[in-house]
């Protein structure tokens, strides 16, 4: 998961030198816009569609790999976007939404995809988010890679030992693993605490 | 749950934005001033941990997986405030990082699953731990883990129940269709939450005593008390604020649903597969019959199943 998120992060291109800032608001002009169009007006759809294609392909990214997050990303929508169609509302209708949730998917995807998350966190202490809040926010990112791997090594050391795993046997050793990082996290909190005072951290 | 851009109205997203803003500001003061200066780091690493947590998967059955959303845990674990903080940290991280849930739906996913949720578990968590127990004695684990089992489910039915209202103020799907969709799932849904959130309470019991109880985390000072009530009262703020709209076109319930009758005809059809279709009116009314007996069936099997669960995970070498 890391490997996917930084190895574009890091890439160098227009986009990606834009200020971040700059960047974030202008996902969120896009979006809002988007939202906001009456459905079933395709024109504005096609507007924000062309933009969004040539600031991606101005800025060299890498289709395949933007088409797959979206597509990974549109099957938890399209369950939402089933509803008027249920309804009987049309498939026009059912279209035109689908279309404004990838629009909207798609923006946050080029953001994220061309801005590192420490840059954003500027953005927000900028705009005078509760300090609170951002130490959460970058504590959170700065292990979310860590305990993930350390989560993983747990489980290949479960699964090396489990040979014929039944489902009841999963649940309860899932169960034990999880308590076991929580513990760990928190162990580890605690030393981080120590090592944040040391460097002079004054909450 | 986690609401997509483009299904909320403006005045929709709007109201939940100041809604969820307001609960994370009062679980900001709180926990600035009542959580000791050393567990500041734990918020972070608490907020990893459940993210991290979210993608082990549970095998349900047929090749399906669930798994942990983990505000309950998150509420037992750090106690209510920094729950809200937790999580909020958690679903900003998924829509700016991971394009997961929308940025213009950001305040309604804050307001249902960090909000609602925990605020929700506290009040069932300490309602079951403080029946019938003095004020002073440590509640017994069997207790506690059924407190967590009921309050866990309850909580995540009730984060559904204000996400489907949501999006029917904001007229993305009828309410008659979206409420029952969406309640219906998630009380599905919340069976395995409160399954998977009781195990790992027990485990970390088991292993780690300490970091669990009235002594840890969560000091019950009468300012901590206060800003608990403050965040209630956005709960049940924003309960009348999006439940009115509807009550307010329907000053008789038979009237309302007279008028609807289009809506939930073909509802009916799509969902229950009415044996008479042409057979509207009685239709309608077995219908809301068969909703609140449904609601009833599902909170009582819930119970049980609660009770039997707290006490297998309970009992002494398991």
């Amino acid at each position: 998961m890391r490997n996917t998120l930084h190895s574009y992060q890091e890439l160098n291109s227009w986009l990606h030198r834009s200020n971040a800032a700059a960047k974030l608001f202008a996902a969120i002009l896009i979006i809002l816009i988007t939202t906001l169009f009456t459905p079933g007006y395709w024109p504005g759809i096609i507007f924000v569609t062309t933009v969004l294609i040539s600031i991606a392909t101005s800025a060299r990214l890498h289709w395949p790999a933007l088409l797959k997050r979206l597509l990974l990303l549109e099957t938890l929508a399209i369950g939402i976007a089933l509803l008027p169609l249920l309804q009987g509302r049309g498939l026009e209708l059912f279209i035109f939404s689908l279309a404004r949730i990838s629009l909207c998917l798609f923006t946050m995807i080029l953001l994220s995809s061309t801005t590192r998350f420490a840059d954003i966190l500027s953005v927000l202490w900028q705009l005078k988010i509760p300090a609170l809040l951002i130490t959460t926010l970058a504590l959170m990112y700065r292990y979310l890679f860590l305990l993930q791997e350390e989560m993983q090594s747990l489980n290949r050391a479960r699964n090396s030992r489990t040979f014929t795993p039944q489902r009841q046997l999963i649940w309860r050793l899932n169960a034990d693993l999880l308590a076991q990082l929580f513990i760990r996290s928190s162990e580890r909190a605690e030393r981080i605490y120590g090592a944040m005072k040391a460097r002079g951290w004054k909450g | 749950m986690h609401i997509p851009d483009g299904f909320l109205s403006l005045p929709v997203a709007t109201g939940t934005a100041v809604l969820a803003i307001a609960g994370l500001a009062i679980a900001i003061r709180d926990v600035k001033n009542n959580l000791p200066e050393k567990k500041v780091p734990l918020l972070g690493l608490a907020a990893a941990f459940i993210f991290a947590a979210q993608m082990l998967n549970f095998p349900v059955a047929a090749g399906t997986s669930g798994h942990l959303t983990g505000a309950t845990l998150a509420t037992v674990l750090l106690g209510p405030s920094a729950a809200v903080i937790v999580i909020s940290a958690v679903l900003i991280l998924q829509c700016l990082m991971f394009a997961d849930g929308g940025i213009t739906a950001l305040g309604a996913n804050i307001f249902n699953l960090a909000v609602v949720v925990p605020v929700v578990s506290y009040v069932i968590y300490r309602f079951i731990i403080g029946f019938g127990t003095s004020s002073n004695a440590e509640p017994d684990l069997f207790k506690k883990l059924l407190a967590i089992l009921i309050a866990a489910w309850i909580s995540i039915v009730a984060a559904s129940i204000f996400c489907a209202f949501e999006l029917a103020l904001s007229n993305a799907a009828a309410l008659q269709l979206v409420l029952p969709a969406m309640s219906g799932v998630h009380m599905v849904i919340g069976l395995g939450e409160a399954a998977i959130t009781a195990f790992v309470i027990a485990n970390i019991v088991r292993l780690r005593p300490d970091l669990l109880g009235s002594s840890s985390y969560v000091n019950n000072t009468a300012d901590n008390e206060r800003s608990f009530f403050a965040l209630g009262l956005i709960v049940s703020l924003a309960l009348a604020i999006f439940v009115s709209p509807f009550a307010s076109s329907s000053p008789d319930g038979l009237e309302f649903v007279a008028e609807q009758l289009g809506f939930i005809a073909s509802a009916t059809n799509l969902l229950t597969q009415a044996p008479l279709p042409d057979y509207s009116v009685p239709g309608i009314e077995s219908l809301m019959i068969d909703s609140l007996l449904v609601g009833l069936i599902g909170t009582l099997s819930a119970f049980v199943f609660a009770w039997f669960f707290a006490r297998w995970l309970s009992a002494p070498n398991t």
